[in-house]
């Protein structure tokens, strides 16, 4: 507001106002490029999480999330989810998948927790308990993995 | 083709063909440094093909050989055409003004650098943003500073970077702009299968048509 005093006196007439006005104002507009690439920054980060994490974030995550950015990151979801359903098939294409080229059909992976019985393509389940270690399909893993169910063995 | 996009020559592809396709496309996407051109086409039948390679699966011998190859090939082509959607979405997210406002000016019959659903994609993504940032931030700001003008300050992709390509189709008389006030332009020729690290600019027109292939 002090700014906008000054303008309406420099218009008056009080050209010696000028200087400090446009100084002022760039002040102004380098706190506001800062305030931006600070949230947009932020933005970005969430954005990584829906990729990394998948659609449910661990509550500590969202405990450090505003209530907008809670909300952002939903709407960014949905529309992820949109065009990946809108893409091949009538299931869609889940892109969050498949990050990494395939390099065998099947993987060693080691259960890091607990999870209950898993079912894989042909029918069988398999009782993941922790420190068990099996034989899987990788594309059924992959998911598991990047929660940090399963944990691939490389040998 | 000749006209608008999507009334290209009817070409039957066989299945070798589609998946160098596919290639072509996700190599060029992943090295070009702005947003190419969208294929729809190849999309569509490429999922189309390992929708028809999965429904073979299921109806083969389990046990049989050729099942677990099978299987290996369609994950091979679902990871390229999962890389090559998620490389265009990364780009549309980083450069979403400027690939908006670009789509919003093309010309009627120029062809579409972003699929319909892209397009809805990237709307989303700008809206969202601009709510936010209008709701955490820029409506507590003194009343001149309440907008931001995203296609400034939102980085434009950097179209002078080099690239590695190899060529497909000869080119003759390809004019190189020069970098520093001390060049002068000159003009190469690109014989095919030769190998060229240069700046992107120079060539985007020849990755759009095909004569090259960024690697």
């Amino acid at each position: 507001e002090r700014n906008q005093a000054d303008v309406s006196e420099a218009k008056a007439g009080r050209t010696d106002l000028i200087f400090l006005i446009r100084f002022r104002h760039c002040c102004l507009l380098r706190n506001q490029r800062c305030i931006v690439a600070y949230l947009y920054d932020r933005l970005l980060r969430i954005r990584a999480l829906r990729w990394e994490y998948g659609s449910i974030l661990p509550s500590a995550i969202q405990f450090h999330m505003s209530a907008e950015e809670v909300e952002w990151f939903n709407r960014y979801k949905k529309s992820l989810a949109t065009y990946m359903r809108s893409v091949g098939g009538e299931e869609g294409l889940d892109l969050t998948q498949d990050m990494k080229p395939p390099k065998s059909l099947y993987i060693e992976v080691r259960c890091l927790r607990d999870y209950g019985e898993f079912e894989i393509d042909d029918g069988t389940t398999v009782l993941l308990k922790k420190n068990s270690q099996h034989f899987l399909p990788r594309w059924k893993c992959e998911q598991l993995i990047r929660q940090g169910i399963l944990e691939h063995i490389l040998s | 083709g000749t006209g608008s996009d999507g009334d290209s020559e009817e070409l039957v592809l066989t299945p070798a063909q589609l998946i160098r396709s596919l290639e072509q496309a996700w190599l060029n996407e992943k090295f070009a440094p702005e947003l190419l051109e969208s294929k729809p086409e190849i999309i569509e039948c490429v999922v189309e093909q390992l929708d028809h390679m999965e429904a073979n699966l299921k109806r083969a011998k389990k046990g049989d050989l050729k099942v677990s190859v099978h299987r290996m090939e369609i994950e091979r082509i679902r990871y390229v055409l999962s890389s090559y959607l998620r490389c265009r979405l990364v780009k549309i997210e980083k450069f979403f003004p400027h690939v908006l406002e670009k789509e919003k000016s093309r010309a009627e019959g120029e062809p579409s650098v972003l699929s319909p659903e892209e397009f809805a994609f990237a709307k989303e993504y700008m809206a969202n943003t601009e709510t936010y940032l209008k709701n955490v931030a820029l409506k507590h700001m003194p009343p001149n500073l309440q907008k931001v003008a995203l296609l400034k300050s939102v980085p434009k992709p950097n179209l002078d970077s080099f690239v590695f390509l190899r060529v497909l189709e000869r080119q003759e008389n390809i004019l190189v702009e020069p970098e520093t006030d001390e060049q002068r332009e000159y003009t190469i020729d690109l014989e095919e299968g030769s190998q060229h690290l240069i700046r992107y600019k120079t060539i985007a027109p020849l990755v759009a048509s095909g004569a090259v292939q960024l690697i």
